[in-house]
């Protein structure tokens, strides 16, 4: 009973001393806002290049080109021996149909070129100059040297696999560059939690030497060092929490904005932004997570100064 | 029997000033003690080693069966429960009314508010401040600011009730009333040691009076011996 009273008279009192020393706590809170609008932008940006870099290595594709006289049967026989090939996820076979008419779909220059091979509306087949291909999906980016290796290998004179096609060097180059601006932008979260942390020190530790007075005289009466300490631990708690709620509301909306503005995606369908549920609320969960602990941290190493009277 | 036991105390500060020298002192359960002498003669620091605001450099202090000097910083708040602390200058919390001023001495230890409340109003019942328990301290003149601090100081109840120089910045007639206050309260049995520059005050209550000079103990008067003459 005892301890719950003291637990809301503290809660109560930190409430109070927020608002009393208004000037003050306002300075520590707007302190915490602007640094959490930045951690804010950081993890949304670390988390979604993350995605990015998952999303580019599940997109490990490689392409064999068949020759264009080859017949369903070969191309078959292809496909079953690369699919017992380790690491490979799966095989699709296109015909020359088949990649004739998603090119058709997708400009108009191509329709028209495309439509040279075709008579009274069908396919001539041996017409049309392109290579049916296998496309190989590998399980993942550390499999694909091998498993081009291994395709090459089923046909060393070139016979039918003429080209074995996988974009290698740019896929490695996306991911390291994404690599550089994730661990940048942890490092840029660390950093500002810690100024952050030290910003708030320093501005409760003005509050409290405003509040001198009142520590002396609690000490005076009778009032332990947790006594006195807890209240400022409580007090920067609420700091913290009214710090973020700026931060929270503009992640939320400013998410869910950017990511309809660009459908879901940046410079190309395959970059894709993450979905912004549940995402928000996990964003939201680390802000409030780091504006509490900063707060209450940043006091407790402020309030601990003023104890060794 | 024995409220507080100065033995062989020296309080040398940093700069070289030896504040206390040398000195042994013995105050029993529920005396009246003033300790009186010029400025600078020591008399604060005395008082202030009593709950542990200064420590003596060497000696031992008991009060009330503890060894005050040797009492660790964070364990100081045990012997603070137990004294009672009046200043000149009040130490009031301007933002709190008079009630929440008192009962703030007891909200730190987490009592129920029926408690507090009747602990509080008899205490201001007892210093005459009833009334005037929802003011601001910058509302009451001094003298009323100076019984809300020695309310503040006995709601605990405490067994020591120190007072330096409770009166200091108080007129005549304003003083003897904060006196009968006191000598109230030491009728209850409260120990009250008052640090005083005021030797009117001393002479008419009639008490045991301490004499420091330079830091040692130039006189002791028992009760009532201590006469004043004014030049």
């Amino acid at each position: 009973m005892k301890a719950i009273r003291i637990f809301g008279r503290n809660i109560r009192d930190a409430f109070k001393s927020v608002f009393r020393n208004f000037s003050l706590s306002f300075a520590s809170i707007s302190c915490i806002t602007i640094t959490l609008l930045v951690v804010s932008i950081a993890v949304i940006l670390s988390y979604n290049v993350n995605n990015f870099t998952r999303l580019v290595e599940q997109d490990v594709t490689i392409v064999a080109f068949l020759d264009t006289k080859t017949d369903e049967d070969t191309a078959k026989q292809y496909l079953e021996k690369i699919k017992s090939i380790d690491g490979v996820e799966s095989v699709e076979h296109q015909t020359k149909i088949q990649i004739a008419e998603e090119m058709m779909e997708s400009s108009e220059t191509y329709n028209n070129i495309m439509s040279q091979w075709k008579v009274d509306g069908k396919w001539v087949e041996d017409e049309i100059p392109l290579r049916p291909t296998l496309l190989v999906r590998a399980t993942s980016l550390s499999k694909i040297d091998n498993v081009a290796d291994e395709i090459e290998k089923l046909d060393p004179e070139k016979e039918t696999i003429k080209l074995v096609q996988y974009g290698e060097d740019m896929v490695k180059q996306l991911i390291s560059l994404f690599d550089v601006i994730r661990k940048i932008s942890i490092g840029v979260v660390v950093a500002l939690i810690l100024v952050t942390a030290f910003l708030i020190a320093n501005t409760i530790k003005i509050t409290i030497f405003s509040r001198k007075r009142e520590i002396e005289i609690m000490r005076l009466v009778g009032a332990s060092n947790m006594n006195i300490k807890i209240p400022f631990v409580f007090e920067g708690l609420f700091l913290g929490i009214l710090g973020s709620i700026i931060p929270i509301l503009v992640t939320t909306y400013g998410y869910v904005a950017i990511f309809e503005n660009f459908n879901g995606q940046i410079f190309s369908p395959f970059i894709r932004l993450i979905a912004p549920e549940p995402f928000i609320y996990l964003v939201s969960g680390i802000l409030l997570l780091i504006g509490m602990l900063v707060g209450m941290f940043g006091s407790l190493v402020a309030v601990k100064k003023h104890l060794k009277i | 029997m024995d409220l507080i036991r100065f033995q062989k105390v020296t309080k040398k500060y940093k700069n070289g000033v030896v504040a206390v020298n040398d000195i042994d002192l013995a105050i029993e359960k529920g005396d009246f003690v003033f300790v009186i002498g010029q400025t600078g003669c020591g008399k604060s620091t005395l008082i202030k080693m009593l709950y542990r605001e200064e420590r003596p450099t060497s000696g031992k202090i008991i009060v009330g069966g503890i060894d005050v000097a040797k009492l660790k910083n964070w364990k100081v708040f045990k012997i603070r429960r137990k004294i009672g602390v009046v200043f000149q200058d009040f130490k009031l919390l301007p933002k709190l009314n008079v009630y929440e001023n008192v009962a703030f001495a007891l909200e730190i230890f987490g009592l129920p508010k029926s408690e507090i409340y009747s602990r509080v109003m008899k205490v201001l019942d007892l210093v005459g401040l009833k009334s005037k328990a929802k003011q601001y301290p910058t509302q009451l003149s001094g003298g009323e600011q100076q019984r809300v601090a020695i309310a503040r100081a006995i709601v605990n109840e405490p067994k020591l009730l120190i007072c330096d120089e409770p009166t200091g910045n108080l007129d005549e007639d304003t003083s003897m009333e904060i006196m009968s206050v006191l000598e109230e309260i030491n009728k209850l049995g409260t120990t009250i040691i008052m640090v005083t520059h005021d030797t009117e005050i001393v002479s008419k209550m009639k008490k045991r009076v301490i004499l420091l000079d330079a830091g040692r103990i130039l006189k002791d008067y028992e009760k009532g011996t201590y006469v004043h003459e004014s030049n």
